[in-house]
C-alpha cells in the first residue's frame, strides 16, 4: 500500500477513475433518480403529517390522501394560541437542556479520567459503563418507577431528568473516550513546563479541543430527551407536568375526531428535534467517526 | 459482549494512546513523601472527575436492574416493603405463558426483519450519500428526519395514515390500486408487516449515520490505489470498502437487536396494549408493562424485565461468539493497513 502511494503521482488516481466520461453521467443520471425516489419515501409521512395539518376535518374524511384545496391556517394558529402546547414545550425544553447539560458535564469528566490517568480498576469502570449499553431503559423501568416514587420525585421533572443522565452516560463515555485519548502527550507536557496543572489541562485545553465530540453527544442527549417516551409515561401522570411526546399522545386522544388539529400539533411539536437535528448534522457525523472506526 | 464491544469502540483511541497516554505525574521520581501526595492528589481527582457519573449510573441504572432481579421473587402490588415471596412461580407463569410466547416469537420476527431490510439499505445509502454529489448535506438531512422526529410522532402520523379510511388507502384507490386496500393496522396478517416497515423507515437513518462515520473513517487512497489497478466501483466497494466497514457493521448489527428485543413505544403508541395483544404486535416490553404496572402486579414485571434481560444478555454472548470467530478467520477484520 504504501508502496503504491509512493510510486504514483498524487493526481493520477482521480484521472484514471474519471477516464469512461459517458458513462459516469449515466449512473450519475441514475443515482439521482434513485436518491430523489429514496427522499421521496422518507418523507411522504412527514409530508402527509405537515399538509393535513392545513386542510379542513371534512376534506381529510372525504380524500384523506389529497393535498389541501384551500390553506386553512386556523388548525396552526390554535395550536400555538394554546397554552397547554405552550406548557409542554417549555417541560420539554427544561428536560432537555438539563440532562444535555449535566450528561455532557459529568460524561466529559468521566472520559477525561477514564483515558488520561493510569489507575488500578481504570478497566473495570469502563467495562461497567460499557456494560450500561446493555441496560436499556425498558429492562430497567419498572423498578426505576418505584425508586423515582419513593424519591418522592414523580410529577416532577426531576423525576425524568435524573434517569435520563444516567442512562445517556455509557454512550456519552464510548463517544468521548477515544476522542480525549487521542489528544497528544506533548500537548500536555507542554502545558505541564508552563505551569498548566492536569486540572489546568483539562480547562484551558482539553475542553476547546474536544468541542466537535461535545456537541456530537449533546445532540444525541438533547434529542433523545426530547422524543423520549416510556420514562415520562411512567413518571409523569399529571397534565401539567407532560413533556410534549405525552402532550400530543394525549391531545390525539382527547380530539381524535379533529384530525386536522391533531396533525397540526404533531407537525409543530416535531420542529425543535428537526431544527437542532439539521444544524448539527454535519457534526454529529464527524464526531462519531472516532468512535467507530474499528 | 461489553468488552468486546468497548475494545471495538475505543480501538482507534487506543492504538493512539499506546504513544500519546497521560504524562508521568510531575513529582514522579522525587523524594517518596512528595510523591505519596502526589498520589493522594491523584486520587483526589479521580474522585471528582469519576465519583458523579458512577454515582448517577449506579443508582439510575444498575440499583435498578438489581432490584427487579430482587422484586421478581415476590408478589408485590407495589406498596410497602415486597413480603409475599414466592420462588420462581413468577418466571414459571412468564415461561408458561402463551401471549409471552408470542410477544417473544414478535420480538424476534423484528429483530431478523430489521437486520435483514435495514443493514443492506442503509449500506446502499450510506455508499449513495459519501459520493460527491449535488445538495449532498441536503439530502442527507432529509434521510436523517424520520429517525430525528419521535417516536409519537412517527405513531400518530403513521396510524392516521395507514387506518382503514387513511391517506394510503385513499392513495392505492387514486392510482387505480383499490383492490389492495387493506387494514394494515389491525388485520392480524398484516399488522406485524406494517410494524417492520414503520421500524424500518424510523430507524434506518440511524444506521447511514453510522455507516457514513465508518466510511469516512476509510483512506480515500485506498479506493484510489485499487482504481489505478484497474477495479471497478462495484469490486472497490466490495473487496476494500465493504471488509473494512466490518467493525461499524458489527457494532450497528448489536445496538439493532438489542433495540429490537426492548421494542416498546412505537407499538404503545400505535396499537396500545389491547390491539397490540389481537393484532399480533406485542412485543416483551409491552407484556412487561401491561402485566406488570398496568395490572399493579410489581414483582411479575420485574420477573419479566430479567427475562428480558437474559435473553438480550445471551443473544449478546452468542453474537460475541460468532464475531469472535469472525475475527479469528480474519475475514472481516483486516484493519487499516
Amino acid at each position: 500500500m504504501t508502496a503504491t502511494a509512493t510510486l504514483v503521482a498524487p493526481k493520477a488516481p482521480r484521472s484514471v477513475r474519471r477516464a469512461p466520461a459517458g458513462s459516469k453521467r449515466s449512473t450519475g443520471v441514475v443515482v439521482g433518480f434513485v436518491a430523489l425516489l429514496l427522499i421521496g419515501l422518507m418523507l411522504a409521512p412527514v409530508v402527509f403529517i405537515i399538509l393535513g395539518g392545513f386542510r379542513s376535518n371534512a376534506e381529510i374524511t372525504v380524500d384523506p390522501s389529497g393535498f389541501p384545496t384551500t390553506w386553512n391556517w386556523q388548525n396552526y394558529a390554535d395550536v400555538l394560541a394554546s397554552p397547554t402546547f405552550w406548557g409542554q414545550v417549555g417541560n420539554s425544553a427544561i428536560a432537555a437542556v438539563a440532562t444535555t447539560v449535566f450528561v455532557v458535564a459529568l460524561g466529559m469528566m468521566a472520559a477525561y479520567a477514564l483515558s488520561r490517568y493510569r489507575f488500578r480498576g481504570r478497566g473495570a469502570v469502563f467495562a461497567l459503563f460499557t456494560a450500561g449499553l446493555m441496560f436499556p431503559m425498558t429492562v430497567a423501568i419498572t423498578p426505576l418507577y418505584i425508586l423515582v416514587r419513593n424519591l418522592g420525585l414523580m410529577n416532577s421533572l426531576a423525576g425524568v431528568i435524573v434517569p435520563q443522565i444516567a442512562f445517556a452516560l455509557p454512550l456519552t463515555i464510548i463517544i468521548l473516550s477515544p476522542f480525549l485519548a487521542a489528544i497528544p502527550r506533548e500537548l500536555q507536557e507542554a502545558a505541564s513546563i508552563d505551569g498548566l496543572g492536569r486540572l489546568g489541562f483539562f480547562w484551558r485545553m482539553v475542553l476547546p479541543l474536544a468541542v466537535p465530540a461535545v456537541v456530537t453527544v449533546g445532540i444525541l442527549a438533547f434529542v433523545n430527551s426530547w422524543n423520549s417516551y416510556m420514562l415520562p409515561l411512567f413518571i409523569l401522570n399529571n397534565e401539567a407536568a407532560y413533556t410534549l411526546p405525552l402532550g400530543t399522545q394525549a391531545f390525539a386522544s382527547q380530539y381524535s375526531v379533529d384530525t386536522a388539529r391533531v396533525l397540526a400539533f404533531t407537525s409543530l411539536s416535531m420542529i425543535p428535534a428537526l431544527l437542532f437535528f439539521s444544524v448539527f448534522e454535519r457534526r454529529i457525523v464527524g464526531g462519531l467517526t472516532g468512535a467507530v472506526k474499528g | 459482549m461489553a468488552t468486546q464491544l468497548a475494545t471495538s469502540a475505543t480501538g482507534a483511541g487506543s492504538r493512539r494512546r499506546a504513544g500519546g497516554g497521560a504524562p508521568p505525574p510531575p513529582g514522579a521520581g522525587g523524594p517518596p513523601a512528595r510523591r505519596r501526595l502526589e498520589n493522594w492528589r491523584i486520587r483526589g481527582e479521580l474522585a471528582i472527575l469519576l465519583g458523579p457519573a458512577l454515582v448517577v449510573f449506579v443508582s439510575f441504572v444498575i440499583l435498578p436492574v438489581a432490584l427487579a432481579a430482587y422484586y421478581g421473587f415476590y408478589k408485590w402490588s407495589g406498596f410497602g416493603a415486597p413480603v409475599d415471596f414466592v420462588g420462581l412461580r413468577n418466571y414459571t407463569t412468564i415461561l408458561t405463558d402463551p401471549a409471552f410466547h408470542e410477544a417473544l416469537g414478535h420480538n424476534a420476527f423484528i429483530v431478523i426483519g430489521s437486520l435483514v431490510l435495514q443493514g443492506p439499505l442503509a449500506l446502499g445509502l450510506a455508499l449513495l450519500l459519501n459520493r460527491k454529489m449535488r445538495a449532498q448535506s441536503l439530502i442527507r438531512v432529509l434521510i436523517f428526519v424520520p429517525y430525528v422526529i419521535s417516536e409519537v410522532v412517527v405513531g400518530l402520523g403513521w396510524g392516521l395514515m395507514l387506518q382503514s379510511g387513511g391517506a394510503l388507502n385513499g392513495a392505492l384507490e387514486r392510482i387505480g390500486l383499490g383492490s389492495l386496500r387493506a387494514d394494515w393496522i389491525s388485520d392480524p396478517a398484516l399488522a406485524i408487516w406494517t410494524l417492520l416497515v414503520i421500524i424500518t423507515w424510523k430507524y434506518i437513518g440511524f444506521a447511514v449515520i453510522l455507516f457514513l462515520a465508518g466510511l469516512q473513517g476509510i483512506p480515500e487512497e485506498l479506493s484510489d490505489a485499487a482504481a489505478i489497478d484497474g477495479a471497478s466501483y462495484w469490486q472497490i466497494q466490495r473487496h476494500i470498502v465493504l471488509p473494512l466497514m466490518g467493525p461499524t457493521i458489527r457494532i450497528w448489527a448489536f445496538l439493532s437487536i438489542i433495540g429490537s428485543l426492548q421494542l416498546f413505544d412505537l407499538v404503545w403508541i400505535i396499537w396500545g396494549q389491547y390491539v397490540a395483544s389481537t393484532a399480533g404486535t406485542s412485543t416483551m416490553a409491552t407484556y412487561m408493562v401491561a402485566n406488570g404496572r398496568n395490572a399493579g402486579s410489581f414483582g411479575y414485571g420485574s420477573a419479566v424485565a430479567v427475562v428480558m434481560f437474559l435473553i438480550s444478555l445471551a443473544v449478546a454472548l452468542i453474537y460475541q461468539r460468532f464475531v469472535l470467530r469472525r475475527d479469528t478467520a480474519g475475514a472481516l477484520t483486516g484493519g487499516t493497513p
